[in-house]
């Protein structure tokens, strides 16, 4: 047989050529010609997800497997899309507000954050700096909240699973301040355009300072299970890497982009709110895999305890919202007495403001990296179109590229360390 | 408008960097309809035919830089002849600068994709694809991406309702996913806000005072 035969159906070494075949047992046609060659390729989809543990979610990957190797990655994403976007362009401003906590689930103040920060852009409004100390505050709670979840997730992901049940107790701590400070645990509602909703209960200042000095014993406890332990070095160093270029060409932001070598946060290069006040280091890796991404995020969590320290310190009584009644409703105890009052109180929930015509983009370094907001007003009390940018997106659509030759249970690493969230993917 | 927070020293030279970017763009680059700062931030309009020449001049040239997509998203206008703006949000991590670029399109008018010049363009366009229904020229994986199999329509389009048309639900009887027409016990209220102090200007008899309140009216903004 000569090459040109080959050629005929085959260019790759994935097809193994039947020529062992008795005549006897070939179908009729190829007993008359024998130039057709029975084909078989040696590789077959697997279907991971949507209800695995480790896809953190709904996400359905269909996986070309050559033997234990992963060919290529299709990810199906959209099973959690609940047309958030359309949904916000019904609403007022205010009432828009809440979706974001139910779209990073797991870090919800950071996306108030930056709806926040968007509308009072368009609005041309200034908040008060005692919002701006606890803005920062809670936001690097959030934070905290999560990596510690996304790290012990990762660690239960790659069979570590007493990590996750220490950083549940932690997070439970991290979630009574949410608590305390909104009313809620996951779903604040916190941040609003103009302020945060409400100020701090007395005392819980000196919970947050107290928890600020022996959480960083708890980093070290966690570190001391992973960071050198040699099970959890083999199931991450030198997996899932990607370099600078391939990280900046893919949209990736946050942690991932640092963990490949990109010394980039929105907090120290486009301060928001308070950041421009604070002392902080930007954690930067050089190898890019999943490890690195690791190391970051426990990296993070130290400056961020340092963070709220700072805010700790600088932070001074005062409003927490702006004083204006057409952005802010009035204490309840003036609704009793004042007409005015009770009227801007009756405006503001019903209709709501209106905010001039105008268009931002305005990201801000949520967690799992940028995350922004196009935000189109036309004039109304309703955003006329409020683009979500997801981080998870487009860290989600470099998995092919990331994972491709890699092992089927390395995926799952890579998986866990790209820190996805659905709610937040697929909108 | 100069934000009060954007009043540090690296903030102003970046606000003067980014005008004369804008310059360039209005006065040295074709079909760039128009290029400004707008709240602080620098908003080129082109043509579709100019888009993948200015998006690889964007990325490439020293002054620009512009290595990452960050955004890529549709709005809806349906009272314009061209429909859609397509609105691409860059970054630039090397000279900490942004960008947005916007074009228009109809429903059949494709636009070339930038999926060669920034991998991470290929779900940013078929999500615009699938929300809009704008088509990208392209792209090597065009096919719908947040709905649900099987689902018509555009959803984030203007005359798309949000209750939408289908209803989907586990029929017991049937024991499989029906799809039915959407049937609400009470139909969606979409109260009008604009109220009869501001909305209605002229009120019967009282039309000496018109002059005076748009002025009122537009002072508010």
């Amino acid at each position: 047989m000569t090459d040109a035969d080959k050629g005929i159906l085959l260019n790759d070494a994935d097809a193994i050529l039947r020529t062992d075949i008795p005549e006897s047992l070939l179908p009729e046609q190829q007993v008359e010609a024998r130039e057709r060659k029975t084909l078989e390729i040696d590789s077959h989809a697997l279907n991971f997800g949507p209800q695995h543990p480790s896809a953190h979610g709904v996400l359905r990957l269909v996986l070309e497997m050559e033997g234990e190797l992963v060919a290529r990655t299709v990810p199906h994403i959209g099973l959690l899309h609940r047309g958030t976007e359309k949904l916000i362009e019904y609403k007022t401003y205010q009432k828009a507000l809440p979706y974001f906590d139910r779209l990073d689930y797991v870090s919800p103040m950071c996306e108030e954050q930056a709806f926040a920060l968007a509308t009072e852009k368009l609005l041309g409004i200034e908040i008060p700096e005692r919002a701006r100390w606890l803005r920062v505050m809670f936001a690097e709670i959030t934070r905290v909240l999560n990596h510690i979840l996304n790290i012990t997730a990762l660690g239960l992901d790659c069979g570590a699973v007493t990590p996750a049940l220490w950083g549940y107790e932690e997070r439970e701590k991290l979630l009574e301040f949410y608590e305390a400070a909104s009313g809620a645990r996951f779903h604040a509602n916190y941040f609003r355009p103009g302020g945060v909703a409400q100020d701090l209960p007395a005392g819980l200042e000196d919970k947050i300072g107290a928890w600020a000095k022996e959480f960083p014993a708890w980093i070290d406890q966690l570190e001391g299970l992973l960071t050198e332990n040699r099970i959890w070095k083999q199931r991450t160093v030198g997996i899932g890497v990607f370099t600078a270029e391939q990280a900046l060409a893919w949209g990736f932001s946050g942690p991932c982009l640092r963990a490949s070598g990109v010394p980039w946060d929105l907090r120290r290069t486009q301060p928001y709110d308070n950041y421009h006040k604070v002392e902080f280091n930007v954690p930067v890796a050089r190898h890019g895999d999943c490890y690195d991404r690791y190391l970051v995020r426990v990296a993070e969590m130290r400056e961020s305890v340092s963070i709220i320290e700072q805010c700790l310190n600088q932070i001074r009584p005062g409003d927490v919202k702006v004083q204006d009644p057409k952005f802010s409703p009035p204490p309840r105890a003036e609704m009793k007495r004042s007409m005015e009052a009770l009227i801007h109180h009756f405006k503001l929930f019903s209709e709501g403001y209106h905010v001039p015509p105008g268009a931002t983009y305005t990201a801000v370094e949520s967690p799992k990296g940028e995350f922004g907001v196009y935000l189109v007003a036309d004039g109304s009390n309703k955003p006329y179109r409020c683009k979500i940018r997801p981080t998870g997106f487009a860290h989600l659509q470099a998995l092919d590229e990331l994972s491709r030759r890699s092992m089927l249970a390395d995926m799952v690493a890579v998986l866990g360390s790209l820190d996805l969230v659905f709610g937040e993917v697929d909108r | 408008m100069v934000d009060a927070r954007l009043s540090s020293p690296q903030q102003v030279s970046l606000q003067g960097r980014l005008g004369a970017l804008a310059f360039t763009f209005s006065t040295a680059w074709p079909n760039v309809s128009s290029a400004a700062l707008e709240k602080g931030e620098l908003v080129v309009r082109t043509t579709r035919d100019q888009l993948v020449p200015l998006m690889t001049f964007l990325r490439d040239d020293p002054q620009c830089r512009f290595e990452q997509m960050m955004d890529l998203c549709g709005v809806d206008y349906p009272s314009r002849a061209e429909r859609f703006d397509v609105v691409y949000n860059l970054l630039s991590v090397t000279l900490n600068q942004r960008i947005r670029v916007i074009i228009t399109t109809d429903e059949v008018a494709p636009v070339a994709s930038v999926s060669g010049l920034w991998p991470c363009a290929c779900w940013w366009e078929r999500e615009c694809y699938d929300l809009f229904g704008v088509q990208f020229s392209g792209n090597p994986d065009m096919r719908r991406i947040l709905t649900d199999d099987g689902f018509e329509g555009y959803p984030l389009r203007k005359d798309f309702p949000l209750t939408g048309y289908e209803e989907v639900r586990y029929d017991v009887a049937s024991r499989q996913v029906v799809k039915e027409p959407v049937s609400l016990a009470q139909d969606f209220r979409n109260f009008d806000f604009v109220s009869p102090w501001e909305g209605m200007l002229t009120l019967p008899g009282d039309e000496k005072a018109h002059e005076v309140r748009q002025h009122i009216r537009r002072s508010r903004g």
